[in-house]
C-alpha cells in the first residue's frame, strides 16, 4: 500500500441550516479543494456520505448531483456511502484504501446531513431505522433507547449505582459542552452544569435530554492524496497511519451491550497498522452520541479497564490539558451530529489539531490522533489514526 | 441455499404461540430470532426448533420520546432466553413509571403482540413481549 495523506479539510458550521444538503456539501467541498491547492479537474473520485436525504429532502442518489455542483470531471465517479452515523468515516476509509492501492492519486471524501429538517418524531423514526427493522425497530427501540439499555447494563454489570453513573455521565456532557464553547463551528457554544443535565427531560430512562447529542445540519469534506503528491501541494500533510473497520450484528446478537466488540476489533486493526497503542494517542475525537457512549469508547480503546472509565470526565482526565484529550471539538454532544457528515467533521478536527491550528482548544504538541465513529446499534465502527 | 426459517414462518409461529428458532446440528446452539446462519458457529445445518419461552431481563429502557407513530411511554427490554440467545421486546403488564433497576435479573415469560405497520415498514407484525413471572 502507498502512503496516504490528508490535504485540505473543511466543515460548515454545524447546527440548524436553511441550506440544502447539496449546498452545504458544495461549500465544504469547494473549500477543501481550495485548501488543498487543487481544482475540480484534479479530483479523480468522490466518496460521498449521506444517510437520510431520502427523508430529509426526498432526495436519493445525491452523489452525482454533488459531483455536478462541485464541477468534478465526468470520469471521476461519485458514490454514496451509508453506514448510519459512521457514514463519512467509512467513506473516508474507502477513499484512503483506493488511494493507497494506487487506483486514484487525488480524491474528495466527506458527507452532508440535514437532520433538523425532519423534526423530532420523524428524525427519531428514521434514526431508529438503523436498528434491525423486524426485531428491534418494530418494538419501538430508539437510538437513545439503545444507549439507555447500555447504561442500565453498565450500572448492573460493574456495580456502579445508577445515580453515581448518571452523575458521571453528566460530567461527560459538561466537559464536551465546555470544549464546544471554544469551537466557533459547534452547534452549541454554551456551558452547562450538573443541574442542566439532571433536570432535563427524560428521553429514554436513564438518559435525559443533555445526555443526548442533538440532531444537526452540516457538511464536511476533505481531500486525500498519495503522500508524495500531497507534499507537493500543501505545507503540512497529515498522514493516515492506520485504519480499522468492523461489523457486528443487531443489538440482541451482541448480548453484552457494554462492550462494543466492533470497536475493539476496528481499533486493534488501526493500532496494528499504525504501529501504536493506546498510550501513544494524544487526542481523540470519539463517538459521544450519548454520554454513556463516550465511556464505552474509552474502555474499548484500552485507555481504561472495562468498568473504569465512567468517572474519567469527573476526574477531568479527558479535558483539555488532561491525561488524554477527548473531543476537544465539543464532540457530537456539543459540536453536533449531522450524521452523514459527522466522521468527516471528526477527521477535520484531528487534522487541524495535528497541524496546531485549533487556537484556544489546541492540544499542545499533539502528534497522533484517533478518530472513532460508531454506526447503528453498535453494528459498525470505523477508526482512523492520523499522524503529523 | 433456501433460507431456513423466514420471517413470515416465524410470524406464523408467533401467531400460534410458538417461538420458532433454529437448532444448529453442528454445535447445538439455539439461534433466536431466526437468521441465515448459526449465531455461534455460522453453520448452515439448522433445523427449526421451539424455544420454551422463559428468559431473564438483562437490560431495559423506558422510551419517552418515541418515533413517529408510537405512543410513549413504553418499556423496551432485552432478555436472555433459557436456551442462550437474547431477544429484544416490550415488557408489558407493568407501569412504565415503575420500571427500575430491580428489573434486571428478573424472570420473564415470552409472548408476542401485534404492532401496526406504517408507510415505511409496511405490514402489521408481531413483536416479542415479556411478562414478569412473579409479582
Ligand atoms: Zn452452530
Amino acid at each position: 500500500m502507498r502512503e496516504v495523506a490528508v490535504l485540505g479539510v473543511s466543515m460548515t458550521k454545524f447546527g440548524v441550516s436553511e441550506k440544502t444538503n447539496l449546498e452545504m456539501f458544495t461549500e465544504a467541498g469547494l473549500e477543501a479543494m481550495s485548501n488543498s491547492n487543487i481544482e475540480s479537474k484534479d479530483v479523480e473520485a468522490l466518496f460521498f456520505g449521506n444517510c437520510l436525504g431520502d427523508f430529509e429532502e426526498g432526495q436519493m442518489h445525491m452523489a452525482p448531483f454533488a459531483h455536478a455542483e462541485l464541477g468534478l470531471p465526468m470520469s471521476a465517479p461519485a458514490t454514496r456511502f451509508e453506514s448510519a452515523c459512521a457514514t463519512a468515516t467509512v467513506a473516508i476509509r474507502h477513499a484512503a484504501l483506493l488511494v493507497g492501492a494506487g487506483v486514484y492519486d487525488v480524491v474528495l471524501a466527506g458527507g452532508t446531513e440535514r437532520a433538523t429538517k425532519m423534526g423530532t418524531p420523524l428524525a427519531t423514526k428514521t434514526f431508529a431505522m438503523a436498528t434491525q427493522s423486524q426485531h428491534e425497530a418494530r418494538a419501538g427501540l430508539t437510538f437513545p433507547g439503545v444507549f439507555a439499555m447500555a447504561a442500565h447494563m453498565y450500572s448492573s454489570k460493574y456495580g456502579v449505582d445508577l445515580p453515581e453513573l448518571k452523575k458521571n455521565m453528566a460530567e461527560v456532557a459538561i466537559k464536551n459542552h465546555y470544549h464546544g464553547t471554544l469551537n466557533p463551528k459547534a452547534h452549541f457554544q454554551k456551558e452547562i452544569d450538573l443541574d442542566t443535565v439532571l433536570d432535563g427531560m427524560m428521553v429514554a430512562d436513564p438518559l435525559q435530554l443533555f445526555d443526548c447529542c442533538p440532531f444537526s445540519d452540516g457538511a464536511s469534506a476533505l481531500v486525500l492524496a498519495e503522500a508524495g503528491k500531497a507534499k507537493d501541494l500543501v505545507k503540512k500533510p497529515i498522514y493516515v497511519a492506520g485504519m480499522g473497520q468492523a461489523s457486528a450484528g443487531s443489538l440482541y446478537l451482541q448480548q453484552d451491550v457494554t462492550r462494543v466488540k466492533a470497536r475493539e476489533t476496528a481499533v486493534s486493526q488501526a493500532y496494528k497498522e499504525a504501529g501504536v497503542g493506546p498510550d501513544d494517542i494524544d487526542v481523540v475525537e470519539l463517538h459521544d452520541c450519548f454520554t454513556i457512549a463516550e465511556i464505552l469508547a474509552l474502555e474499548g480503546f484500552g485507555f481504561y479497564e472495562f468498568g473504569k472509565a465512567h468517572d474519567a470526565a469527573a476526574k477531568r482526565e479527558t479535558y483539555l490539558n488532561g491525561k488524554v484529550v477527548v473531543n476537544p471539538s465539543g464532540g457530537l454532544k456539543s459540536k453536533g451530529h449531522p450524521i452523514g457528515a459527522t466522521g468527516a467533521g471528526q477527521v477535520t478536527e484531528i487534522v487541524e489539531q495535528l497541524r496546531g491550528e485549533c487556537g484556544p482548544r489546541q492540544v499542545e504538541g499533539a502528534r497522533i490522533g484517533l478518530v472513532d465513529t460508531l454506526g447503528g446499534d453498535l453494528g459498525t465502527v470505523c477508526n482512523i489514526i492520523l499522524r503529523s | 441455499m433456501e433460507y431456513a426459517l423466514t420471517f413470515e414462518q416465524y410470524q406464523e409461529g408467533l401467531e400460534k404461540g410458538k417461538l420458532l428458532g433454529l437448532h444448529c446440528n453442528t454445535c447445538e446452539t439455539f439461534t433466536f430470532p431466526p437468521m441465515g446462519t448459526c449465531r455461534n458457529c455460522n453453520g448452515t445445518d439448522l433445523k427449526v426448533a421451539e424455544a420454551g419461552g422463559e428468559g431473564i431481563i438483562s437490560t431495559f429502557t423506558v422510551v419517552r420520546v418515541a418515533p413517529e407513530g408510537k405512543r410513549p411511554p413504553y418499556v423496551v427490554a432485552m432478555a436472555e432466553l433459557k436456551e442462550g440467545p437474547s431477544v429484544i421486546g416490550n415488557l408489558i403488564d407493568i407501569n412504565p413509571d415503575e420500571a427500575d433497576m430491580k428489573l434486571i435479573g428478573k424472570s420473564v415469560k415470552l409472548g408476542s403482540q401485534m404492532v401496526e405497520g406504517d408507510v415505511y415498514s409496511s405490514d402489521d407484525c408481531r413483536v416479542i413481549t415479556f411478562s414478569l413471572k412473579e409479582g
